[in-house]
């Protein structure tokens, strides 16, 4: 009796390495694999900061960004502005307002663009896209029509070059910063409802899909339940990317004269646009919400690179 | 009256080209007109290779693909001609098992809600707690253990995710299940225990078994009668053993030749019937008798003009080959036989075949 | 003196902040000028991974080598890139399981095969087309100066292995490596392709070492067969040797377990239970031993080294080895609780072996409290 108890605590001994799993979903491994990236930390961290700037601007920017509080000291049509100084960290704009305030409050702007923007993309985009994956891949002869016209139109406002669209879209509702929003969001409607669709083709031939149906689940069950949440990666990925375009796209939109005219509200988009006209004099007050707006930016790609291959399945070990 | 009766069964794919408007060119003839029976609680198996139109068949009876022409009556109904609604009430009678566990598992499903999923659909069970008793019931038959529940597919070995795709299948308690190549993506130790897991849960539950595969071997071990597909269409039908000691198609005497057996002494001892060249495309099979291009016994008449029937040659083998009589009897003999060529050179003779 | 000679090989990988995994660890054999020795087992039993080795394909970073392959006095493991090369092609070939991934898809097949032919034989132009028109036609392709002008993608699976074929043989190769050669393919073609190999083997007296998964393909084609466990040789014999009288009880239970086209109906499969991931460290004892029905402390117990136990030239991995005797009786009866174990556990212990978080261990161990 002894040899046999021996026998199995022994190899219990040796086979207890094995790491046991304890149900686990996709999303808990690719949350796992993301925060082990320094990549996703490097641009959480950068994306972080930007948000707490964005929240906490008004009451931590020195002075108001609005008020000339320095009138006299710069003369633009002399040519003299000020620089980085003990009580303007970033010196003074072309109106003598405090140029770090004015960073610290523009923040918050961008960020309103980029993500109202966005997520205004990402929903219609998505349910263009989710109408038309679910017509094309469980819905038919019928289904296949009505997704080539959907994709057809796409394919069409895809044609326009984006720059050109929003500035349409903006000249036709006028100068504010819905204007903008809108205008950033429509350009990226494409791309989402392209994206997902082209994710549920796929999902929608996967053998799954097929074991579903044969179990006899509801057509709309299949979509909901099983081909949209696994198609959603790429477009999750896409979000973050967009971000960080829209974010550009919303400063050059600005920068174009087409966002917020009320001027005296900061934005980083409007601040590199007034400050061009003194470049040659302050080169300064170009760079700093252009770097505002790179860093971001950059946040935002990082982020969004580190989670597509987080989600990626084919680096799943 | 057979639990299962296809006749005829015909499932083509259109070929569409079009910029615009898709414009049909030309039909792949995946399957091309099948008719068999399969009795209650047992086992058909379906071999062939690929492209012969197995899979296709397989989805067609649960009507996973469109059928062009002819009839499915599984206990009485004709599924062809069902409604889309009363067909998706009929799929918790005949379920699947697929060939890529893997890959037909939902990788965002843990194993209760992929169990319980199809039980939802029809209805079966009253509440979650009902389900999941049920479910914990079916894990313990197929040899899972209770904490799979919680767990995702990606989480399970191979043969284990094998064992949740039968579950699956089970939970609904069908009458047949159709086991489309369960275990070619298996590693061979594993597939013995899925086989005899099948083999099991037949006896212990009497459920009707379609077994698809390419694998001879595993089909002959498992099936009752054996339907041998190419191109579309049955060549051959037999109960296991008979088809196995007799077979009496060309197109099955070569393929049974070709099946590797490990054992180095039958290995050494055995005629191998070679066969020429390729499969040829289904989208443009040739006239007559399907296989008349690769045919080591092809005659000059009837072969590449009719297309031959599957004929009763008695005791229930069906075959369809102008010349099986004659074949079997030795009148007909093989063209490398009669002209005495050595064999070797037989392998590499130019393929007469491929789609032009 | 053999053609190639492995001795002792092994191969680890070596992750970023993962623990090491030996895929391969000290496996031995020799290829004989016209021989052909195969190398069987399952997935993750290393099989494929030796092959890169051989060839010098595994990447440098993050894979450690250890032992030696000698091949033409030289060892494969340490040769520099430049001289592989050389040898890649003119002396040693590789045909791969997927034909279409291992040819180039945007170039015809012929310009593929001239060349092979330029860059080892110093054949240009017309010569060059010629003498691969001749190869296509030598590997049984038919109509070889149509079929050269054609992309991977217009040959059928069988045709391209055979493309494939011939351009591994273009050189004369001394040693044909080759990966599941057959595993893509159709059994009807699969036998045309063997049939082909075969036919390189007896006329061109190449060596052939034939990697697998199937003991069917095995028992036709090889003369010695290597059985891989979890990157160790568990059995090595002479073909009839081991299909005759299977010693370990890995390669015992394999060969009971494979469905046999030749075998009556009805007899039941008896497979071994577990899987591949129920494994120890084969320093620790048999690598094998938590699946093996026969497995005693002495199997865990620190490494098993290969014996003979039935016959010369007959090489068992295994502390218990199935003996013509353990056949009849059953190897159980020399330790009856073992016997006892396996049978109360009965179906449990299968399954739960199959299962990660659940050991066999555990399963076994929870069967037998009661007792």
């Amino acid at each position: 009796m002894s040899t046999k108890t021996d026998k199995i605590d022994r190899l219990a001994e040796l086979t207890a390495q094995s790491e046991t799993s304890t149900g686990s979903s996709l999303w808990v491994e690719a949350m796992r694999r993301l925060r082990a990236s320094k990549m996703a930390v490097i641009g959480g961290c950068i994306i972080g900061m930007f948000v707490i700037l964005a929240v906490l601007g008004p009451w931590v920017a020195p002075y108001d960004p609005t008020a000339q509080l320095w009138r006299g000291e710069v003369r633009t049509n002399q040519g003299i502005f000020i620089g980085m100084r003990g009580e303007n960290w970033f010196g003074l704009d072309h109106l003598a307002r405090d140029q770090f305030s004015r960073i610290l409050v523009g923040a918050r702007q961008t960020l309103l663009v980029g993500i109202v923007s966005t997520l205004l993309g990402l929903a219609i985009g998505a349910l263009i896209g989710t109408v038309s994956g679910a017509a094309a891949t469980l819905g038919g002869k019928v289904g296949g029509r009505i997704d080539s016209v959907i994709m057809r139109f796409i394919d069409m406002m895809l044609a326009l070059p984006s720059l050109l669209l929003a500035v349409s879209i903006a000249a036709m509702l006028g100068q504010s910063i819905t204007t903008v929003m809108i205008a950033v969001g429509v350009v990226q409607i494409p791309i989402f409802a392209r994206l997902l669709r082209g994710s549920m083709l796929a999902q929608g031939g996967s053998d799954y899909v097929l074991a579903t149906r044969a179990l006899g689940v509801r057509r709309r069950r299949i979509v909901l339940a099983h081909i949209v949440p696994n198609s959603l990666s790429p477009v999750i990925v896409q979000t973050t990317l967009s971000l960080a375009t829209a974010i550009i796209e919303a400063a050059a939109l600005s920068y174009l004269g087409l966002g917020n005219p009320d001027a005296a509200v900061p934005e980083w988009g409007v601040m590199l646009a007034q400050s061009q006209k003194y470049f040659d004099q302050a080169p300064m007050l170009a760079v700093y919400p252009a770097l505002g707006i790179i860093i971001t930016a950059l946040g935002f790609t990082l982020l969004g690179e580190a989670m597509r291959e987080a989600l990626d399945p084919k680096l799943r070990s | 009256m057979s639990l299962l009766e296809l006749s005829d069964v015909q499932v083509h794919f259109p070929i569409k080209k079009g910029v615009f408007f898709d414009r049909t060119v030309g039909h792949v003839y995946a399957v091309d007109g099948v008719s068999l029976s399969v009795e209650a609680g047992q086992t058909y198996g379906l071999v062939g290779e690929s492209g012969c139109g197995k899979t296709t068949l397989g989805r067609a009876i649960l009507r996973l693909v469109d059928i062009t022409n002819g009839e499915v009556v599984f206990d009485g109904t004709d599924l062809a001609k069902l409604p889309p609604e009363e067909m998706r009430r009929q799929r918790s009678r005949l379920q699947m098992v697929f060939q890529d566990p893997l890959g037909s598992l939902d990788p965002r499903q843990n194993i209760e809600s992929t169990l319980a999923e199809g039980m939802e659909a029809h209805g079966i069970g009253a509440d979650k707690a009902e389900r999941r008793e049920r479910i914990l019931r079916i894990l313990d038959k197929v040899g899972l253990p209770e904490n799979s529940l919680s767990r995702y597919p990606h989480e399970f070995s191979g043969g284990q995710r094998q064992r949740i795709g039968i579950a699956r299948a089970l939970a609904l308690e069908p009458d047949v299940i159709i086991c489309d190549e369960p275990v070619s993506a298996l590693d061979v130790s594993i597939q013995a225990q899925v086989v005899n897991l099948l083999e099991e849960l037949q006896e212990e539950l009497g459920l009707t078994y379609v077994v698809i595969a390419h694998d001879l071997a595993v089909v002959r071990h498992i099936s009752d009668v054996i339907g041998v597909m190419y191109l579309g269409s049955l060549v051959e039908e037999a109960p296991s053993d008979a088809l196995y000691a007799e077979p009496k198609h060309p197109y099955t005497r070569a393929l049974m030749s070709a099946v590797p057996i490990p054992d180095p002494s039958v290995e050494d001892d055995r005629e191998r019937i070679l066969l020429q060249g390729d499969l040829p495309s289904p989208s443009s099979p040739p006239t007559g008798c399907r296989f008349h291009t690769r045919c080591p016994w092809k005659q000059d008449t009837l072969c590449d003009t009719e297309r031959p029937v599957l004929t009763d040659l008695g005791d229930g083998h069906k075959v369809a080959c102008h010349y099986a009589a004659e074949i079997a009897a030795g009148t007909v003999v093989r063209a490398g036989e009669a002209a005495d060529e050595d064999d070797a050179k037989e392998g590499r003779e130019p393929a007469s075949v491929v789609a032009p | 003196m053999a053609l190639l000679s492995v001795d002792e090989l092994s191969i680890t990988f070596t992750g970023r902040g993962r623990r090491d995994i030996k895929a391969v660890s000290g496996v031995s054999f020799d290829v004989d000028q016209g021989q052909v020795v195969g190398l069987v087992g399952e997935s993750g039993c290393g099989k494929s991974v030796t092959s890169l080795a051989l060839m010098g394909l595994l990447p440098d970073r993050g894979v450690r080598l250890g032992g030696r392959a000698e091949f033409d006095g030289g060892d494969l493991l340490t040769m520099s890139q430049s001289r592989l090369r050389d040898l890649r092609g003119s002396q040693i070939a590789m045909i791969f399981q997927d034909p279409l991934s291992s040819l180039n898809p945007v170039v015809p097949i012929g310009v593929q095969v001239t060349e092979i032919l330029s860059r080892h034989r110093g054949l240009k132009g017309a010569a060059a087309r010629k003498e691969a028109a001749h190869l296509l036609d030598r590997v049984g392709i038919p109509d070889p100066t149509r079929r050269l002008k054609e992309y991977p993608h217009q040959l059928s699976g069988g045709m391209r292995q055979r493309a494939l074929i011939a351009m591994a043989v273009a050189c004369a190769p001394r040693l044909l490596i080759a990966d599941e050669p057959t595993t893509a393919l159709d059994v009807t073609i699969q036998a045309q392709i063997l049939e082909l190999l075969k036919e390189l083997v007896d006329e061109e007296g190449t060596a052939l070492l034939m990697i697998t998964h199937d003991l069917g393909v095995v028992a036709g084609l090889c003369d010695e067969v290597n059985v891989l466990y979890a990157g160790k040789v568990v059995e090595s014999a002479g073909r009839r040797a081991l299909f005759e009288a299977p010693t370990h009880p890995y390669a015992h239970g394999l060969l009971g377990s494979i469905p046999r086209l030749d075998a009556p109906r009805g007899e039941p499969l008896k497979p071994i239970r577990g899987s591949i991931n129920d494994r120890i460290d084969w320093a620790d004892g048999c690598a094998f031993a938590p699946r093996c029905d026969s497995y005693t402390l002495e199997c865990l117990s620190g490494a098993v080294e290969l014996t003979e136990p039935r016959e010369p030239a007959h090489h068992v991995r295994c502390v218990n080895p199935v003996l013509p005797a353990a056949d009849v009786v059953g190897a159980d009866v020399a330790d009856a609780d073992v016997a006892d174990a396996a049978d109360a556990a009965g179906a449990d212990v299968a399954d739960a072996a199959d299962v990660a978080s659940e050991s066999p261990v555990a399963a076994a161990k929870k069967t037998e409290a009661p007792s």
